[in-house]
């Protein structure tokens, strides 16, 4: 009697566990979903309101109601991509000597250390940022761009010290350790076959690395710069600390700066009525950036994987 | 011959510049940690562990009630985050179809590529606004957001990683298949699911954008889940940025305290996970 009783017990459990996982399961897509939806009813009177204006306009005036994006979407633009710059070539090496040029024993220690650096929290490399690399920055860097090539656009005005310049390095400290470590995994995805054939037909090793290695990673290459960048648009304390909070759309990149995150940082608690709603807004707008980067991203990385199950 | 050597040097030049990649890598962390630990050092005290906040100004004072705050954060953000994160995990490893595995672990990564100041700005949204209040809740909340694809994801692929036939032998033995998946496959992936919950934690314990409007602060002590709750990235922002001298040198005490925690999380997560890299 009791046996059959735990036997029906242990059949139901087979019917209730996986539905009950499933449900856990779609907890997870409910509440992206949800973000999206929230966002957009929390925005929809700042939309109704400003409307395409709030796209192009370029300030945020709370006394006059008048609130643009521009600066902010700019800043975060600008700042970001300018990380970029700085942080592909250094991760793309590092990620290169990590699979292809270091011995052995030296691969996962110096992997290791690289990755720590994405485990530091925000705030904390902001605390950094804001102590170390801002007068750093001030001088000697941005004073000697603005001595020497202060002829151009973009190094002109005096160096605070506080701005795009610092917000982009600091930007680069933290996605370096992304892309090198996505990139890492790409390369080491990409088949031993492919790099012996070229060493094979007598090919130095660098010949190896950019004529076998690199274009078979591409895609996976380009996944991991775009998951560094989306994350570089999203990133919100180091970049408040270290950009200066002015909202304005300048070339020069000792200018403070804005973008959509620390906007939101330093403006949220202590706004209320159409402000809110405005800021609200901009959180949607650096939702659907950092979604499409990463939609992106991801599916030039699956491709890649793909690729590599079809080549198996 | 003279063409052989050019390509020699441009091979040793070219590895060199990419070898001086991972050196920039390294000298920069190495530059931060050293930096943050040294001077952090230098203002971490017992005070700093148990005493309070003080006004502007006074010596003294600590981030008792932000540690405090922070462990509470975590602790929520974990009760919320881990279960349903461990059965999402399971979930995409045992039960899923290929059509619903693909769509929630495509959920699952762009959940986790969300900045967190929005989700921060979602949980104000959904709990601050509607209950009038700045509330530990729903700070924890926000947490748990951000921690559930990291847990999702790790139990997931460390649940892939345990054998089919350890499935099958304990079918084979007349287990059910819940059964199976309860008491073989789960302790198989134990470790692989207590690193994933390590680094949620590591994770979730640093992160400041989404309490700015959830949990505001607080430096009088916890005072229950629906009131505000301080913490200590919180507290290291605001006296980062405020102009008095203690202020910022318990910042560094703070932040020297918050990168040991991670220290000590990433090192254990690697020796946990170092049978499985080999």
């Amino acid at each position: 009697m009791i046996k059959s009783k735990t036997r029906v017990l242990f059949r139901l459990g087979d019917k209730i566990f996986p539905k009950f996982t499933l449900i856990c399961s779609l907890i997870v897509v409910a509440v992206l979903v949800n973000i999206l939806i929230i966002l957009f009813i929390q925005a929809w009177p700042a939309i109704k309101e400003s409307g395409f204006s709030f796209l192009v306009g370029r300030s945020w005036d709370p006394v006059k109601n008048a609130y643009g994006a521009l600066p902010a979407v700019y800043g975060t633009l600008l700042s970001s991509i300018l990380a970029l710059v700085i942080a592909i070539p250094i991760s793309m090496g590092a990620a290169i000597f990590l699979t292809e040029i270091a011995p052995s024993w030296l691969r996962s220690i110096a992997s290791f250390i690289i990755e720590i650096l994405a485990a530091i929290p925000s705030v904390i490399v902001g605390l950094w940022g804001l102590f170390v690399l801002v007068p750093v920055v001030r001088n000697p860097i941005e004073s000697w761009l603005g001595t020497h090539l202060g002829a151009l656009p973009f190094f002109q005005g005096p160096p605070f010290g506080f701005g795009f310049m610092a917000a982009a390095i600091i930007l680069a400290i933290m996605i370096i350790p992304i892309i090198t470590s996505l990139g890492r995994d790409v390369l080491k995805s990409v088949p031993g076959a492919q790099r012996e054939a070229m060493l094979a037909l007598g090919a130095t090793r660098w010949e190896m690395i950019s004529r076998a290695v690199l274009p078979y990673g591409r895609s996976g290459l380009i996944g991991a710069i775009m998951l560094g960048l989306a994350r570089a648009l999203g990133e919100t304390m180091a970049v408040t600390m270290v950009i200066g909070n002015g909202y304005r759309i300048t070339a020069s990149l000792f200018s403070p700066g804005t973008t959509v995150a620390s906007k939101l940082a330093s403006d949220f608690s202590e706004s209320s009525g159409l402000s809110l709603n405005s800021l609200i807004e901009l959180a949607l707008i650096l939702f659907i950036i950092t979604l499409s980067v990463n939609v992106i991203a991801r599916l030039l990385i699956w491709r890649l994987t793909s690729v590599k199950g079809k080549a198996d | 011959m003279r063409h052989k050597s050019a390509r020699k040097w441009f091979n040793l030049l070219m590895l060199g510049l990419n070898s001086l990649g991972a050196g920039i890598a390294i000298v920069i962390v190495c530059l931060m940690l050293g930096y943050i630990i040294a001077h952090g050092l230098t203002f971490i005290n017992l005070d700093f562990i148990t005493g309070s906040a003080v006004p502007a100004g006074q010596p003294g004072g600590g981030m008792h009630n932000e540690i405090i705050g922070t462990l509470i954060l975590v602790g929520l953000g974990s009760i919320i985050a881990v279960p349903i994160g461990l059965f999402t995990g399971i979930f995409l490893s045992e039960f899923g179809t290929p059509f619903t595995v693909s769509v929630v672990r495509f959920a699952t990564d762009i959940l986790a590529g969300v900045p967190s100041i929005v989700v921060g700005v979602f949980a104000y949204a959904i709990i601050v606004k509607p209950m009038h209040s700045y509330s530990a809740f729903s700070a924890g909340a926000a947490l748990a957001i951000i921690m559930i694809p990291v847990v999702a994801r790790t139990t997931e692929e460390s649940m892939r990683m345990v054998p089919g036939s350890m499935r099958e032998a304990a079918l084979a033995l007349g287990i059910t298949r819940w059964r199976a998946v309860v008491s073989v496959v789960v302790p198989g992936a134990l470790a692989g699911i207590v690193t994933g919950v390590m680094l949620g934690v590591a994770r979730i314990s640093g992160e400041t954008a989404p309490l700015l409007f959830t949990a505001l602060g607080n430096s009088f002590g916890y005072s229950g889940l629906g009131s505000p709750i301080g913490a200590l990235p919180l507290q290291i922002y605001r006296y980062a940025l405020s102009p008095y001298k203690n202020w910022q040198q318990q910042a560094w005490a703070g932040a020297f305290v918050l990168v040991v925690l991670v220290l000590i999380i990433s090192i254990a997560v690697r020796w946990l996970s170092r049978k499985r890299r080999v």
